[in-house]
């Protein structure tokens, strides 16, 4: 087919469940593509010399590759190209902002000035791992040669899986140590169950064990075995432990009961299965008739869309700036809006009013005005002088965002750390102040995203595999680009 | 999966639990605790370590059935298993010599307070302990506090056993006596805790509590377990669970542990039904 046709395909939608009807439960709200729409969809690939996608993938995917093989109706195979880069495809397909990075700079879209009509590879990613996982046993590449060396990955999340998927790859030993009762981090924990199904992040981890891997779950670093312990006994560690600290907005009534973070909320929901409370849940979350949730983030979008499931009558999102300026991804706003979810923008909270108990009822709004833009480049939401006013509520999430954890930081005080609570890292290594030890994710970056935090994980693997087989690390930097270079 | 190497009942719906969980033992120090689940539906509770055997492995939670989780927990036996204890976590009590320590438990919150008044006097404090409960029966630990004391008062509230009183009677009267304090550590219901810290403010005398309020992941990343310090919030997983007693906010702490009161009744109740078991039944005879 020719370069002139392949343009003029129109993009293939992929299945949704009605909103009407998905509100009232807990399955994936886009169903998938079958087949002949993959193949379809895959049709719509120019198959570019220089390919940008490639270039826009934190990861590096080759996606031309794969969706070349997905034509084919080859998905097997596709499935194999894709984890050469990226082994853990039915999450990434899922959860990456594709429109932010590879659909961004896709020469279809461009082509068509419009990014919306790019390939849809997200779509194609998630497809083929699904086909993968709904046709039997994944296949296990061949065991690598034990190296003997030993190697410590402290949080179990989007990083620390990353790392420890290409780690177990070289032949090192690898033990990952989850907080949680199980592993997964934020794809757990946060990301709803009718965004990214639980069962998928499981088999994912079921996956990395048959590698090889090594879960020690309720295992706390810092607390279970100091983390001084843990990098005398490692030739290497990895330090993944995500952004686990809430902010809270500071105003009063913040502990009334009825007031959450979204990281409770959503852990209570998710990990802890509260939506099936009392019968296969020991694990309570307030339904509340109106819920509020302060934010404009992906996150706030899951917690106002759990609300809605676990039976509130009104779910609300009150944003300080414009909606234009939410930084949620666009699809999830739009679902979040299909559902009924009601968007306060430029409103925020000065006040939580509760009654002699200490139950939320109230809370205090005050509107909002654009002016100038701040450092951010954004313009700055400005105080409407005597606008306050109130709506009664009975829940309230705060989804402003997260601090990279303490507990590693402030138990092992050899690594140096940014003033505000960061690890410091080399940039194309991830190598922190403390020789042998590394970190990636959250816990470096603050609150970003799943595929960033897999991305940090892929190039400190790459930096930790060099450092273990080298022991260079002082111009470990050095001989990784020399090295990158050399394969080029 | 962690092993129950002994399950007895010391009193009223109050149960000892020994664990098999090397992990957690072996840097566990006093005034730590850890969340367990019991079951792979179970939600997380926090509960503070009572004792630990670095040699055998193993530790041991003084429980009282309260909830769902706590009476199915009491149904297990020796030999069972429960599939997730997580810890030590918090911090751990700051021991060191400061002269004369009065040590005041609560009913089940003796528990708690016997491994801290045990490092107290082995650094080579005097140790004062008053140990409260609402009945004889009710009173756990009392020979172990003994042996960690250098003197030890009983109060309960019904006069059943020891002198008849609250706590904070026993406290004026050993101050009114002249007994002169350093440290006051105390451990037992929030409302003991919060009586006993009205009292000492008053007395001068600086009071650690420790507070268990409603947590889930114990390290640091929900928030639900905040409590007001000093007019500020602080985490009590990860900041506490000590905290200066002088400056917690317990009714701010107390209405918050209310915050699930009905959906732990609906639970419980369901339980109780389906295993025909309930609560105020086990531990009567003693």
């Amino acid at each position: 087919m020719k370069t002139k046709e392949r343009l003029q395909l129109p993009p293939i939608d992929m299945p949704e469940q009605d909103p009407k009807v998905r509100v009232k439960n807990l399955n994936e709200v886009p169903t998938g593509y079958t087949p002949e729409m993959a193949m379809a969809e895959a049709k719509r690939c120019i198959q570019c010399k220089r390919p940008f996608c490639t270039e826009g993938c934190p990861v590096g995917i080759d996606i031309p590759a794969f969706i070349q093989l997905i034509e084919d109706g080859d998905f097997k195979g596709a499935i194999r190209k894709m984890k050469e880069t990226n082994l853990l495809p039915a999450i990434c397909g899922r959860v990456c902002p594709q429109e932010e990075q590879c659909q961004l700079v896709c020469t279809v879209g461009k082509s068509k000035k419009d990014p919306a009509l790019s390939v849809n590879i997200g779509r194609l990613e998630r497809f083929i791992a699904d086909y993968e996982r709904e046709h039997g046993e994944v296949e296990l590449p061949p065991k690598p040669e034990p190296t003997g060396k030993k190697v410590a990955i402290v949080g179990g999340g989007p990083a620390g899986l990353t790392v420890a998927g290409d780690l177990i790859k070289h032949g090192h030993e690898v033990t990952v140590y989850e907080a949680f009762h199980k592993a997964g981090g934020v794809l757990i924990y946060g990301i709803p169950e009718f965004r990214l199904p639980k069962a998928i992040v499981q088999k994912e981890v079921d996956y990395l064990e048959k590698l090889g891997v090594v879960f020690k779950y309720n295992y706390v670093v810092g607390k279970t075995t100091p983390m001084k312990v843990l990098v005398e006994e490692n030739d290497a560690v990895f330090v993944g432990t995500g952004a686990g600290l809430p902010r809270f907005m500071r105003v009063e009534g913040e502990n009334l009961l009825g007031v959450y973070s979204a990281n409770e909320y959503l852990t209570r929901a998710n990990l802890m299965k509260a939506y099936s409370f009392p019968e296969a849940s020991d694990t309570p979350l307030m339904k509340g008739k109106t819920v509020v949730t302060v934010g404009g983030g992906n996150v706030a979008m899951d917690c106002a869309r759990t609300a809605l499931r676990m039976g509130a009558k009104r779910s609300l999102i009150v944003y300080r700036r414009a909606e234009e300026q939410m930084p949620a991804r666009l699809e999830e706003i739009h679902h979040a809006k299909q559902e009924g979810v009601e968007f306060r923008i430029l409103q925020n909270p000065t006040k939580l009013i509760g009654d002699d108990k200490g139950w939320l009822k109230q809370v205090e709004l005050l509107k909002m005005e654009l002016g100038e833009p701040d450092s951010s480049g954004r313009r700055s939401p400005v105080p409407i002088k005597d606008s306050e006013f109130i709506e009664d509520i009975d829940v309230m999430i705060v989804a402003i965002g997260n601090s990279p954890n303490p507990l590693i930081p402030a138990t092992f005080k050899e690594l140096e750390c940014t003033n505000w609570g960061g690890i410091i890292i080399n940039e194309s290594t991830g190598q922190t102040s403390v020789r042998g030890v590394f970190a990636g994710g959250d816990i470096v970056l603050g609150a970003a995203t799943v595929i960033l935090a897999m991305g940090h994980g892929r190039q400190a693997a790459e930096a930790m595999n060099m450092y273990l087989n080298s022991g260079r690390w002082s111009d470990l930097d050095e001989a990784l680009s020399q090295e990158r270079a050399d394969v080029r | 999966m962690h092993k129950i190497l002994e399950h007895s009942i010391i009193g009223p719906d109050v149960h000892l639990y020994r664990f098999d969980a090397p992990d957690v033992a072996r840097y566990r120090e006093p005034g730590q605790f850890v969340i367990v689940r019991i079951s792979e539906d179970g939600e997380r509770i926090p509960l503070t370590i009572a004792d630990v055997d670095k040699d055998e492995g193993s530790i041991t939670l003084i429980v009282q059935s309260v909830g769902k989780t706590t009476l199915e927990l009491a149904q297990k036996k020796a030999g069972d298993s429960i599939p997730d204890i997580c810890g030590p976590l918090g911090e751990a009590t700051h021991i060191e010599k400061i002269g004369h320590v009065l040590c005041v438990g609560g009913g089940i919150g003796t528990a708690p307070l016997y491994p801290v008044a045990k490092g107290m006097k082995d650094v080579g404090n005097k140790v004062t302990s008053i140990l409260g409960a609402r009945s004889k029966e009710l009173m756990i630990l009392e020979e172990q506090m003994r042996s960690a004391s250098d003197e030890l008062v009983i109060t309960t509230d019904d006069g059943s056993y020891g002198d008849k009183g609250l706590v904070t009677d026993a406290i004026q009267k050993l101050v009114d006596s002249g007994e002169k304090f350093d440290q006051c550590v105390a451990m037992g219901p929030p409302i003991m805790m919060k009586f006993v810290c009205l009292l000492t403010k008053k007395l001068g005398i600086p009071t650690l509590v420790s507070l268990n309020p409603i947590m889930v992941d114990g390290t640091g990343m929900c928030g639900g377990c905040r409590v007001t310090v000093a007019g500020k919030t602080k985490f009590a997983c990860v900041d506490g669970p000590e905290f200066d007693g002088h400056e917690v906010d317990f009714d701010e702490m107390m209405a918050r542990l209310t915050m699930y009161k009905d959906y732990e009744k609906e639970s419980l109740e369901m339980y109780s039904e389906k295993h025909d078991c309930k609560l105020g039944v086990v531990g009567r005879e003693k």
